[in-house]
């Protein structure tokens, strides 16, 4: 892939699809008991099963945890929250077997699944069987018996497969010894091990075992047959004895090895303007421009949008981030005339956005009335600064963001539409956040003085000085990018453009610091506060203007209540709704703003590269649904560094 | 004329790069500074020329290029871009053929290049190591040169530092170079482990890969390093646990595979432990992942020996690998190369089959051996596999020397077991071909083989019989007569299994085909284990009366005089007990007492043993009165008169107040004799 490498850099480095926090909840959820103990173990239970297992949604797919109370023989006997079995039954013959199942089934997006069985007590003959049976199987059974189960049997070693008699296949197990039960859900098949040691899955004249074919649902499943046999369960909430992280790690490396290794063959060409297409586009669309510029100049290709257009979207979107949201809408009116006349509900949440900001006093129409010079104005915190943060935001509004056009396009068109008289928003916002939390947030903290010289023209000199920086920023990655082809030249990119960020960081944080001591209701000057409180009834008035032309509108009305609850507060800024004056707020409603404006110029409103990358997501997605197991070692966010 | 020879179109133009650089090598000495562009551009001329073509490679060397380059190597007066040139056109002359390689080192490249190591430029050093090390990777360099100079390890181990391409090659040409102990000694006395150990965790994966190759070599079967590396720290960690994560299963195969034969020397030089995690959990599983059949044939070939070298002495594991990943059923894999199916779709298959079908299966037999040393169940669920009686079998007079030893090994191991002798090893007549096997073959064959058929020759064996009838006596005598103790000690083992409860005639058959004097011969053996075998060989002989009688008729004297020279002599508790009990065996024949009877001096020795501070002694001493004074016999009286007189009684007596039982039952046993 021959293209300056500097150029990629801020894209990959601003995606995070960071899945969700499904796990926090569950994990607070079930906090149940008092046991100091108890939580502990779930503790360790849950941050392994989110090691083992991250590509498993337990929302959707819960992972087994312990013996369900409700799905055995009445001979199974349970106890130690379930992790312990026993046999309470007479233990005559085969007619007294008795089993016992996981409380759920192994989703497929594990890819590979393991759990051990402790022997605790062999009891009278040791008949006792560990392995997988589906829903609705007799417990009255041994697991291996019956249609859709298998087994390892400790009497004989033998491994059952839906059938009566089983196959050689291991040595037997007694007390105390540890026998696992492994799912590989990749290539189908199972193996078992005992005290930590592979018993193998080769299929042989001696050896047995079975290979699942397609089916849905196995569980977890002990079957007891005799009295006094007692076993212990481990899903998890031990370290295992066999070290099933090291067989995962080679079939990862196996499926990575797959995906590099893919043929691509006769097309490399096509691919490779593809790919240049998709950087581009990436680059036009967040309005880096002169990255752009090079990297059509170096690639030998086309941009699409001309150069000013760009810089417009830019210019607003700069303004957007700022804070200075007044200035942004009329900015668009004068660029994109009948814009936002045509999309009320944009122009309407741009509204309250700069009533926020006005709060927040950094919307021009309050700051003009302050008393503190442009510079301190400019000095006010970006958001870009607080990006890191951004990431647990992100992730979740991508979760929602599942049926929005970001990750279904391409796989069910039908949603497309639906989203489209929807928030366009919030479905873009895992789009447009990222060029926030990348580095080229240098761009934006430096806009940030250069725009202000519209409404402060005395300061044109500085405009002139920090707009020639930003030229410089961006003419020293494409130096290094141009010149330089070599990945080592990349690493060395990559790391100064950290230490920008780094230091960026720094600083924001600190003047954010600052500011928070003094902060005060639209900077604190009573003139502002009275252009706010009638901006207020403005705003209350389009609402109400709105109602009336479009029908009633919930998500209106809770944004306007939202708003204007700041106010109710002495200190906004610390209030239950204070979140919104957050900078990072901005971002949602900036990349909205965009994605509209290049629509209105028929340009799609989603750069290519987040499409890919959102279909790539939902097809994996997708695997997991129809028990793919691979799904798992090849997650997107493992090709994302 | 000769030229004309390789006057095609492709050979001209090195011809005339030589010219040109012979005539340079004429002007330089008039005037150096004038050419040195020119020589450059030469030198670079040839260098395009070589890469890559061997046939003009050769035709270089021909011609005479090496001795030339190596004097501008040399030349410390040629600028520093021109040696290095000499140097690069050397190491790709280096890459070709066995032949070429021969030729550089026949003029004395080796040397020139090592001095060349002194110059302090990287560069010209880097291509200097480069050449050395394509030099001494190849089997036909004498990896002696390394060594004869003791200035180079010194200097090597410094350069160590210099660059990623410096460690590189020295490590390469170490972990080729470390062949013997002495080898291994000169390293690790120059600080090897220490200097080399960084470079495990080089962000280099070739850095890494031929240090840990260093460190296999290094620690195979020395004690002294292993014991050293496992003290060893790299960023914080032990060695042991670098190695362990070089085995994850997501890294290089090879890099698993070398981790795992670290590992493994190191096990079995004794600085680890057998049931350590990281040998049980790690190495033995990840070897056992290289038997795979997934894994390239030289792999499979290299995880097998290496896990039957892991768990040859350990029962444990061998217990362990015997039941992972169904290791004995796997290895039955490796007897089916070339497959039917290569030999009729690829040829280029076939070929790679072939040349690897010999390692695979020694490695196999190998394995199975060390499987089944120790284990009852482990040795039948190998004979149950699929064929592995025929395959041994097959293997035992396979053309290959190291399948033959492999089998005969395995074959063996198997033999331990009694209920494998009674059964396959009947059934299969395995005897046959190990009697073939015994005619004609080196002596580290020999020594397996006959091994083997000491246990074939144990009195329940049902081989037993047909081995006897075909010859086998004057093969195991001429094995006594060997200059190996090992065979010496088989062949006399052999006869003295075959003597255990023998015919009458097969000892006669036995003792005169050995011959008396090579038995007395025997009887001074310095191998203790020999004299003991031959000891056991003589009691057997002299079991049942009639035997007993007849043998001490015609060899009476000698016998009993090699009795008193070894029981006078220096000798183990062991051998003491077991020459008493030979007296014992003697004490209980009808003519043979009178030897005994009629020889004070040997009776005195066997009152001093009846008192002697060891029980066992004690025992076998006490059992040969018994024999002695038995009262069922002729002239009982007398005899236990004559040892009454002696003294015998009150030492009896003395010993059936004695705390060992079965001292004191004996005693008592030969007391009641008297009171009869």
């Amino acid at each position: 892939l021959q293209y300056p490498h500097a150029t990629v850099e801020p894209l990959l480095s601003g995606i995070s699809l960071r899945c969700s926090d499904w796990y926090n909840r569950l994990g607070a959820g079930s906090l149940l008991t008092g046991d100091p103990a108890f939580n502990y173990q779930e503790h360790e239970l849950n941050e392994r099963l989110k090691r083992l297992y991250p590509a498993v949604n337990e929302e959707e797919t819960p992972l087994p945890r312990s013996w369900s109370p409700k799905d055995k023989y009445s001979y199974i006997g349970l106890s130690q929250n379930n992790l312990r079995v026993h046999y309470k039954g007479h233990g005559k013959n085969h007619k007294d077997a008795a089993s016992v199942r996981a409380t759920h089934p192994i989703p497929a997006a594990c890819g590979i699944y393991y759990f051990e069985v402790k022997i605790v007590s062999k009891g009278r003959d040791g008949y006792m069987g560990i392995g997988l049976s589906a829903q609705g199987d007799n417990m009255n059974r041994l697991p291996g018996w019956d249609k859709h189960s298998y087994g390892y049997h400790g009497d004989d070693g033998h491994s059952f497969c839906s059938s009566g008699t089983g196959q050689p296949y291991g040595p037997t197990f007694t007390t105390g010894d540890v026998i696992g039960c492994c799912v590989n859900l990749i290539n189908n098949t199972c193996f078992y091990t005992k005290n930590g040691h592979s018993l193998g899955n080769k299929l042989s004249a001696l050896s047995f075992c079975p290979c699942l074919s397609f089916q849905p649902n196995l569980y977890p499943t002990v079957g007891l047959q005799t009295p006094g046999e007692i076993v212990d369960a481990n899903f998890g909430q031990q370290p295992f004895v066999f070290d099933i992280e090291d067989y995962m790690s080679e079939w990862r490396a196996k499926i990575h090895s797959m995906i590099a290794r893919f043929p691509i063959g006769e097309r490399l060409g096509d691919w490779q303007a593809v790919l240049q297409n998709m950087v581009s586009s990436y680059l036009v669309h967040h309005g880096y421009c002169a990255t752009a510029m090079t990297f059509a100049r170096a690639t030998e290709t086309m941009i699409q949008e001309d150069q000013t257009s760009i810089k417009n979207r830019q210019r607003i979107q700069k303004l957007v981030l700022a804070g200075r949201v007044g200035e942004a809408i009329d900015a668009t009116q004068q660029l994109y005339p009948g814009l936002l006349e045509h999309d009320p509900n944009l122009l309407f949440m741009l509204k309250c956005r700069q009533f926020v900001e006005m709060v927040n006093g950094t919307d021009s129409e309050v700051r003009c009335f302050s008393a503190r010079s442009p510079k301190s104005q400019d000095s006010y915190p970006g958001s870009p600064n607080l990006s890191p943060r951004h990431g647990a935001t992100n992730a979740h509004l991508h979760n929602t963001g599942a049926d929005s056009p970001t990750c279904s396009n391409g796989v069910t068109p039908t949603n497309k539409n639906k989203s489209h008289n929807k928030y366009t928003g919030v479905s873009s916002a895992s789009a447009s956040s990222s060029p926030s939390s990348s580095p080229s947030s240098v761009n934006y903290s430096e806009s940030n003085s250069t725009d202000s010289t519209k409404s402060q023209p005395h300061s044109a000199t500085s405009n002139q000085e920090t707009s020639d920086s930003e030229m410089e920023i961006e003419a020293e990655h494409y130096s290094n990018g141009v010149t330089e082809s070599s990945t080592r030249i990349m690493n060395g990119t990559y790391k100064h453009q950290e230490i920008l960020q780094a230091d960026d960081n720094s600083v924001g944080n600190g003047v954010a610091d600052d500011s928070c001591s003094s902060r005060q209701l639209c900077g604190g000057n009573q003139a502002a506060t009275e252009r706010m409180i009638q901006f207020g009834r403005e705003l209350q008035a389009l609402s109400e203007q709105l109602c009336r032309q479009y029908g009633k509108n919930a998500t209106h009305k809770k944004m306007l209540q939202d708003a204007f609850s700041l106010l109710a507060y002495s200190d906004p800024w610390n209030c239950p709704v204070g979140q919104q004056l957050d900078p990072m707020q901005r971002e949602a409603i900036c990349s909205a703003l965009n994605s509209a404006i290049l629509e209105s110029q028929n340009l799609p409103k989603q750069p290519p590269l987040m499409l890919a990358l959102g279909q790539a997501t939902e097809c994996v997605q997708l695997m997991a649904k129809v028990r793919s197991g691979s799904c798992s070692f090849a997650r997107v966010d493992n090709f994302l560094h | 004329d000769r030229l004309v020879v390789y006057l095609t179109n492709s050979t001209l133009k090195i011809i005339y790069s030589v010219l040109r650089l012979i005539c340079f090598y004429a002007i330089e000495k008039v005037c150096y500074a004038q050419v040195i562009s020119t020589c450059t551009f030469i030198d670079s001329d040839m260098k395009n020329a070589v890469i890559g073509n061997n046939r003009q490679k050769a035709n270089l060397i021909v011609l005479g290029a090496v001795p030339r380059l190596l004097y501008l190597l040399q030349q410390s007066s040629s600028s520093l871009e021109l040696r290095t040139e000499c140097a690069v056109v050397l190491g790709s002359l280096s890459m070709g053929t066995e032949n070429n390689i021969k030729s550089l080192v026949d003029c004395h490249i080796i040397p020139a290049l090592l001095q060349g190591l002194l110059c302090s430029d990287l560069i010209f050093i880097e291509a200097c190591l480069r050449c050395l090390r394509t030099i001494f990777i190849s089997p036909v360099t004498p990896v002696q040169l390394l060594y004869t100079d003791p200035t180079v390890i010194p200097h090597l181990m410094s350069l160590l530092s210099r660059s990623q391409h410096t460690q590189e090659y020295i490590t390469q040409i170490f972990a080729h170079c470390c062949k013997t102990p002495e080898h291994q000694t000169v390293l690790f006395n120059h600080g090897a482990i220490q200097n080399i150990a960084p470079l495990l965790i080089s962000p280099s994966y070739k850095v890494r890969m031929q240090a840990l190759k260093c460190f296999s070599v290094l620690a195979y079967e020395n004690a002294q390093v292993s014991m050293t590396l496992v003290n060893v720290l790299v960023d914080g960690e032990q060695l042991s646990q670098v190695f362990v994560r070089m085995m994850q299963r997501d890294k290089p195969i090879e890099m698993q595979l070398t981790a795992a034969k670290c590992l493994t020397y190191m096990c079995r030089a004794g600085a680890i432990r057998t049931d350590d995690n990281c040998i049980v959990l790690k190495t033995l599983p990840c070897l056992v992942r290289m038997c795979s059949k997934e894994r390239l044939l030289e792999e499979r070939v290299e995880g097998a020996e290496t896990l039957a070298y892991l768990m040859e002495p350990d029962i444990e594991l061998q217990r362990i690998a015997s039941v992972t990943d169904h290791l004995v059923s796997m290895l039955a894999d490796y007897f089916k190369y070339p497959s039917s199916v290569s030999a009729i779709t690829d040829i280029k298959r076939l070929d790679h089959d072939l040349k690897h079908a010999h390692e695979l299966r020694q490695a196999a037999f190998k394995l199975y051996a060390s499987l089944g040393s120790n284990d009852e169940d482990i040795r039948k669920k190998i004979t149950e596999t699929e064929n592995m009686m025929d395959r041994i079998v097959s293997g035992l007079s396979e053309s290959s020397i190291k399948v033959r030893l492999a089998a005969v090994r395995c074959l063996h191991s198997l033999s331990r077991s009694v209920q494998q002798l009674r059964t396959s090893f009947h059934d299969h007549a395995v005897w046959k071909p190990l009697m073939k096997l015994l005619q004609n073959a080196p002596d580290e064959v020999l020594v397996m083989a006959s091994s083997t058929l000491c246990n074939l020759l144990l009195e329940f064996s049902p081989s037993k019989e047909p081995i006897l009838e075909s010859g086998v006596i004057e093969l195991l005598c001429s094995l006594t007569q060997s200059d190996s103790p090992a065979l010496r000690v088989n062949g006399i083992w052999a006869l003295m299994n075959m003597a255990f409860q023998a015919d009458q005639k097969v000892k006669v058959e036995i003792v005169q085909a050995l011959g008396t004097e090579q038995l007395f011969r025997l009887l001074s053996d310095p191998d203790t284990n020999v004299l003991m075998k031959t000891l056991g060989l003589l009691r057997n002989l002299l079991s049942t009366r009639p035997h007993i009688d007849q043998i001490m008729s015609s060899h009476g004297k000698q016998i009993m005089q090699a009795v008193t020279l070894i029981l006078e002599g220096e000798h183990s508790i062991e051998v003491k007990e077991q020459t008493l009990c030979i007296l014992a065996n003697i004490a209980d024949g009808n003519t043979a007492k009178e030897l005994i009877m009629t020889n004070d001096d040997m009776l005195q020795k066997i009152k001093y043993y009846m008192g002697h501070s060891n029980v066992k002694l004690q025992l076998a001493a006490t059992f040969c009165i018994s024999n002695l004074i038995w009262n069922e016999e002729d002239g009982s009286q007398e005899r236990q008169d004559k040892l009454r007189e002696m003294g015998f009684v009150d030492i009896l007596h003395k010993l059936t107040q004695a705390s060992d039982p079965n001292l004191c039952d004996r005693a008592k046993t030969a007391m009641q004799q008297y009171l009869a």
